[in-house]
């Protein structure tokens, strides 16, 4: 009897998993779907039949086709910055053990725990009453790394905490100058950590709305031409190019796994003829 | 001489105090410039202070010798980002509370006056108490049933998932990988008064119950407050699911073997043993849910109606369509806090400490 409930239980919780993960998926199918569609009148909204049009002209949309350039220019700016300086953040915290870490800690996670209608509006008074910089491109690209600087910071420490700094000493030792051991010990290790950061920072940036609301002036980013159509037309082509994106970004996340199963079979393979070796001497 | 061989090693020693302060009085420096803090001619000699503080370190560094170097290095790895943060970040929440206390001279006017002008924070609330009200009571529904909803399916993947693992968590980011508008917007179509969903519910007949649990109004489920919250808990439930899972994923599965093998039932097992040791990353998950949410206007706007605006709709009219910077500030300002406050509170009753 016992054994019968608990194996309901287990089964009930399996398929509401399942139910979650169809939950998680069903906006998607709709988004893919539709873009197959051959809609009527200004509104992709209402299934009317199957075409392959608007995937053979995926840029018809000329103001959309720009709006994604913008978004892509915006993002590859601010992700360059924003990991350098927040890779920095994180050498610093893991490698050094100083005065005040803890309180940069703290402070790391402040803009991360704060709206982002509050970081957005309040960047927006900043850049108000100054003749400086004027609503555009540059505050897009400033209010980006803003918020992307903490993302890559926490996600480089966080991938680089058990990193053995010993070995810096070791190359120093061996008469590597201290740019020698950056480019040549330091940088390599970590790069993996920092790659997935900025990819992270990648594509916080391309996906920001909020923010970059309140600091365009009249540059018009991907999410902010959906925002300001969506009340007039609805074309095809936005879920196009959102399949496109979807599609690439899978493509890069197996590419990723299969290249990090791939490295773990070359060390099991490369460890094992050493281990021969070893039992031919004895 | 030797006086002063005796201070350089002084400062040499004491490096690390020098790179600290310097660093934060070039924070202050930044932010006061940033800030419109002062003007004129104070604010060249603000600037005059930065440059010679960043200046100092730069020969503290370069002849003080490598203990001195050493100290001094995290300051300046740190520098470049810190000070961005401060200018783009600290300052703007500086200027923001500035605004929220000065006025307008004329309603079109593009300049504001700073008078101590609390009758923004009292207008703020007069007008808009509903509008906090809904941001508030919908962010908590929808953590409530990202909880629900993220901790079976994350300790499922956790515990189950065997060789599969990663790939169903693959599965759970996958949808992420959209844009937020587009998936929002999606939605709205899914839900749509003739679209699919309605017409489903109302061939099973179930519209009635519905309508009793206040989730559909009138035979719509678009346009209502379920369907803000709705999207909210979509929007937001990868930033619950992830961090149980991480907090799950790191439980031995002896300690649960072993509760086992003690005679203890599943449940009891799960409820002493996997649930405590869960409870930090439901912790982060509730903030990283609770906090986006609560500042949310994009759900309001494309599922909800007049009825059901959140806070966040308020200020993104009040600042860019009404230019009424001053009640727009305010109201960012009193969110800011009241979130600030409730995370404080949070973490005072369930005192876990990492939250990065």
């Amino acid at each position: 009897m016992m054994r019968i409930r608990s194996k309901v239980a287990h089964w009930a919780l399996n398929i509401f998993a399942g139910l979650g993960l169809l939950y998680l998926f069903t906006p998607i199918f709709f988004i893919v779907a539709f873009s197959f569609n051959k809609p009527k009148g200004n509104f992709n909204i209402a299934w009317q039949e199957f075409t392959l049009d608007n995937w053979m002209h995926p840029f018809a949309e000329e103001s959309l086709t720009r709006a994604l350039r913008v978004s892509l220019e915006i993002a590859a700016v601010s992700t360059l910055i924003s990991t350098v300086l927040g890779s920095l953040i994180a050498i610093a915290l893991s490698r050094y053990k100083f005065r005040g870490s803890s309180g940069i800690n703290l402070f790391l996670v402040l803009p991360l725990t704060t709206p982002e209608i509050v970081l957005g509006s309040s960047l927006a008074t900043l850049f108000l009453g100054q003749n400086f910089i004027e609503f555009g491109f540059t505050t897009i690209v400033i209010a980006h790394i803003m918020f992307q600087v903490s993302f890559v910071a926490l996600t480089v420490r966080a991938r680089i905490r058990g990193f053995d700094w010993t070995l810096e000493q070791a190359a120093q030792d061996l008469g590597a100058s201290p740019m020698r051991t950056f480019t040549k010990v330091t940088l390599p290790l970590i790069l993996p950590g920092i790659l997935a950061a900025s990819l992270l920072a990648f594509a916080l940036s391309i996906d920001d709305f909020i923010i970059t609301f309140f600091n365009s002036g009249n540059v018009v980013s991907f999410p902010l031409q959906i925002y300001g159509a969506a009340r007039v037309r609805i074309p095809p082509q936005i879920n196009v190019l959102a399949s496109m994106i979807l599609f690439l970004s899978v493509a890069v996340l197996l590419s990723g796994t299969i290249a990090g199963m791939r490295k773990e079979a070359a060390k099991t393979s490369a460890a094992k003829p050493k281990r021969r070796i070893l039992n031919k001497s004895a | 001489m030797t006086t002063g061989v005796t201070v350089s090693r002084r400062i040499g020693t004491n490096a690390d105090r020098v790179g600290l302060g310097a660093m934060l009085v070039a924070s202050a420096c930044l932010v006061a410039l940033g800030a419109k803090w002062v003007s004129g001619p104070a604010s060249s000699v603000v600037l005059l202070v930065l440059a010679l503080v960043l200046i100092g370190v730069l020969v503290l560094a370069l002849r003080g010798g490598p203990e001195a170097r050493r100290l001094l290095a995290p300051y300046g790895l740190l520098k470049p980002g810190m000070l961005w943060l401060a200018l783009f970040f600290l300052a703007p929440v500086w200027s923001l509370l500035r605004i929220s206390l000065s006025t307008k001279p004329s309603r079109f006017s593009v300049d504001y006056n700073f008078s101590w002008a609390f009758e923004n924070y009292s207008n703020a609330f007069k007008d808009f108490g509903t509008q906090f009200q809904h941001a508030f009571v919908y962010a908590a529904i929808a953590t409530v049933l990202t909880v629900l909803i993220g901790y079976p399916l994350a300790y499922v993947i956790a515990f189950r998932g065997g060789k599969y693992k990663n790939i169903l968590l693959g599965m759970v980011v996958i949808p992420f990988f959209t844009s937020y508008l587009i998936r929002t917007i999606a939605w709205s179509t899914i839900l749509a008064d003739r679209g699919f969903v309605v017409r489903t519910f109302d061939a099973v007949g179930v519209v009635q119950v519905l309508e009793w649990l206040h989730i559909m109004d009138n035979g719509k489920l678009l346009n209502t407050p379920a369907a803000v919250i709705g999207g909210l808990t979509y929007n937001f439930l990868p930033f619950m699911l992830l961090p149980i899972y991480v907090s799950l994923e790191k439980i031995d599965t002896n300690l649960v073997n072993a509760a086992g093998d003690l005679y203890s039932s599943a449940t009891r097992a799960f409820r002493k043993v996997v649930l405590p040791l869960s409870i930090p990353g439901v912790f982060a998950g509730t903030l990283l849910t609770f906090i986006p949410a609560a500042g949310d206007f994009v759900n309001a706007q494309f599922l909800g109606n007049p009825n059901t605006t959140m806070i966040g709709n308020s200020i993104q009219d009040q600042f860019l369509k009404q230019n009424n910077y001053p009640v727009a500030s305010a109201m960012s300002a009193v969110l800011m806090f009241s979130i600030a406050s409730l995370v404080l509170l949070y973490t005072k009753i369930f005192g876990t400490e990492d939250l990065a």
